[in-house]
């Protein structure tokens, strides 16, 4: 019914989170320490562009569901915008039922696995720096 | 079968973005996501629908299964409209700015 709304919301807050991020990696670049110089800043994979997997997973899915909500005539293009509120307070009511269960359950899994791509390239980002480290 | 003709979709998507560095410029990256995204949102309704539907949900009607069929390709064309006007519009090889002012790209 509208259960790709949960997965935009979340989108919409991380997308927000991922532009905080970006301007305060941007300042830390800018002043490299002695200690975390520029050479370990190349090898680390910058955590905004980690968020912008996970924007692009929420974003993808979210819009692709939503056309799958128009073509069965759940999403219309005019005011109110959703089938299920004309219809009346009995279907608002399966709409929220279904955005809490389903929906919130797309959120989550789609996070948990951009957590486990997350898991999996910082594997691959300590492989690389261990092994330019035993070049050294 | 939208489902499926997403995880389809998302397979080749991702294994272009494997094997092709070209492709990776072009930002395959992005639309393999896309697919992702959406197919693991469709795994979640097809649970929800099996939960309902039982071993019912392994066998649909012929009429449903051609519709849901025209909608995962149509889903997929979407997909790609979209991929397509992000290219354009971050223009990586500079290939729209070349066209628009003249200058050369960078391929």
């Amino acid at each position: 019914m509208a259960c790709f709304i949960v997965p935009a919301l979340e989108a919409a807050a991380v997308t927000v989170l991922k532009k905080i991020i970006e301007k305060k990696e941007a300042k830390a670049v800018q002043v490299p320490t002695p200690s975390n110089g520029a050479e370990l800043a190349v090898e680390k994979i910058p955590f905004s562009r980690k968020l912008g997997w996970l924007t692009n997973l929420l974003w993808g899915g979210s819009a692709l569901l939503a056309f799958e909500h128009v073509w069965h005539g759940e999403v219309v293009p005019w005011f109110p915008f959703l089938t299920a509120v004309q219809e009346g307070p009995e279907a608002v009511s399966d709409m929220l039922g279904e955005m809490a269960t389903a929906g919130v359950t797309m959120a989550v899994l789609v996070t948990v696995v951009w957590f486990g791509l997350v898991v999996v390239s910082s594997v691959f980002e300590k492989r690389v720096r261990h092994a330019a480290e035993a070049a050294k | 079968m939208t489902l499926l003709i997403t995880v389809f979709a998302a397979l080749a998507a991702t294994a272009i973005w494997y094997c092709s560095e070209p492709a990776r410029r072009l930002r395959i990256g992005f639309l393999s996501l896309m697919f992702w995204g959406a197919s693991l949102m469709w795994l979640v309704d097809a649970v929800f629908e099996y939960a309902e539907l039982h071993e019912k949900f392994f066998t649909p009607a012929a009429p449903d299964m051609l519709n849901d069929a025209y909608l995962g390709v149509s889903v997929v064309a979407l997909g790609l409209v979209i991929w397509l006007v992000t290219v354009l519009v971050k223009d990586p090889n500079g290939v729209v700015k070349a066209a628009l002012f003249g200058k050369k790209a960078n391929l």
